[in-house]
């Protein structure tokens, strides 16, 4: 499969940039634990407060962490021609920018997935909870990535790129923070977090099919 | 390797182009045919990197029309594609990856993949040996260029579209550069070219364009 064989080439050639200047990731995952650190630091050792706004800040915290890099998600590849040369290969572009974004989401999401259960303990969740959270972030943080691709490509080579990618993105953003918080929400106060779940589910269903379309044809106007 | 490309046609008729409010040239048309070459001449800001891009497909014509084998440019963008190599005045190099690395990856995501041997062999006959492991940001401009000009030994695309592809070359890699630019040529492929600098080019038929003629 050339088409499958392309895309996974694209991921490598990222992942392989980004472990050689490893500060991008480094930068992404310590900004989340110090945001998400700040708020038990700042509301006290009261445990029935930190549960309750436990789910909502590490939300919001994963969002502002996973915009953090979005702009360099094409800028380098336009500043160095990269980008130029993709747009003249005969491979459909929108496969280039999955490949793009699944590499950007192993770099900047998957970090956070695998780190947030620790970083819940500092507000007492519950076993469940955390689980849940961590399943949670693993569905909605590409959906972010994928999101927030269309922003990136938008604003390339604008001069106040970043403040405008936020200013974008985050809106777009809400849904995935309403049902990723919820579900959390749902679990601890015994509901259950499956509907909210299968919703983030069916958002990033959604985002898969359509975003890349639209991140290509930003792309191609924002290369002019 | 496809085999050589024969009876292809680029055609343009009518094309004018603006950069901002500012009308670069209009009405402009020719046509390049397989085993021809068009140097592109003109004063600085008379458009020749605007009508290499928009030739591309990177930027839109204000009006007129590209043709390729007879088909509008926009409805055979990707068989188009398939054929064209472009090289800017950008290298399209990632400084942390090798020369090697980024011969690869480049011809992979063309769709030809390319096995890690032949990148090192290309390097090597381009004269980058012992520098094929280096990240390409430790690379000097001329060597960065001879990277990027690689492409153009591997790559059997039968229109070359190259912008000022013998800046920073030495005199050595210039004189190879013409060679291959003339082998392209004889197995009938289609080459279009800006140059300041005045090169021997080939031996083959040129045809000669100048922009921004007439005007202050």
């Amino acid at each position: 499969m050339a088409v499958f064989e392309t895309l996974l080439w694209i991921v490598r050639r990222d992942v392989t940039i980004a472990l050689r200047r490893r500060t991008d990731i480094f930068i992404t995952l310590v900004f989340f634990v110090i945001v998400v650190s700040l708020f038990p630091l700042g509301i006290g050792p009261e445990l029935d407060t930190l549960r309750l706004i436990a789910p909502g800040v590490m939300w919001v915290g994963a969002l502002l962490a996973s915009m953090l890099a979005l702009e360099q998600l094409f800028s380098a590849d336009h500043r160095d021609g990269t980008l130029e040369q993709m747009l003249l290969t005969p491979q459909p572009l929108s496969l280039l920018v999955i490949g793009k974004v699944i590499a950007h989401w192993l770099i900047t999401g998957l970090p956070l997935v695998i780190l947030s259960p620790l970083l819940g303990l500092q507000y007492d969740m519950s076993p469940e909870a955390l689980q849940v959270l961590m399943i949670a972030l693993l569905l909605g943080t590409p959906t972010l990535s994928l999101l927030g691709a269309i922003g990136a490509a938008l604003t390339l080579g604008l001069r106040s790129g970043g403040v405008l990618v936020a200013l974008l993105v985050l809106p777009l953003y809400i849904p995935v923070l309403i049902f990723g918080a919820g579900a959390v929400e749902a679990t601890a106060s015994g509901l259950g977090g499956q509907a909210h779940l299968s919703m983030l589910g069916a958002i990033l269903l959604l985002a898969l099919l359509g975003t890349p379309l639209a991140t290509a044809a930003a792309l191609r106007v924002s290369a002019d | 390797m496809t085999p050589a490309p024969t009876d292809k046609r680029l055609q343009v008729t009518d094309l004018s182009c603006m950069r901002g409010d500012r009308c670069l040239f209009s009405g402009l048309g020719f046509s390049l045919a397989s085993g021809q070459l068009l140097h592109l001449k003109g004063h600085n800001g008379s458009g020749k990197t605007t009508l290499l891009r928009t030739l591309a497909g990177l930027l839109q014509a204000e009006s007129g029309e590209i043709r390729w084998n007879g088909e509008p440019l926009r409805r055979v963008r990707q068989e188009f594609h398939a054929e064209l190599l472009y090289l800017g005045h950008l290298n399209g190099l990632k400084g942390d990856l090798s020369a090697v690395e980024n011969l690869r990856i480049d011809s992979a995501i063309r769709g030809q993949a390319m096995s890690e041997q032949a990148a090192w062999q290309t390097l090597d006959d381009i004269g980058l040996r012992g520098y094929e492991d280096l990240p390409s940001k430790y690379l000097s401009q001329g060597q960065k260029r001879r990277v990027a000009l690689a492409r153009l030994w591997v790559n059997r695309a039968a229109l070359w579209i190259l912008d000022e592809p013998f800046s920073a070359l030495d005199v050595a890699a210039v004189a190879e550069l013409q060679k291959v630019i003339r082998g392209h040529l004889e197995r009938g492929g289609m080459a279009i070219l800006t140059t300041h600098q005045e090169v021997e080019l080939t031996s083959g038929e040129v045809l000669t364009l100048e922009l921004g003629v007439g005007r202050v």
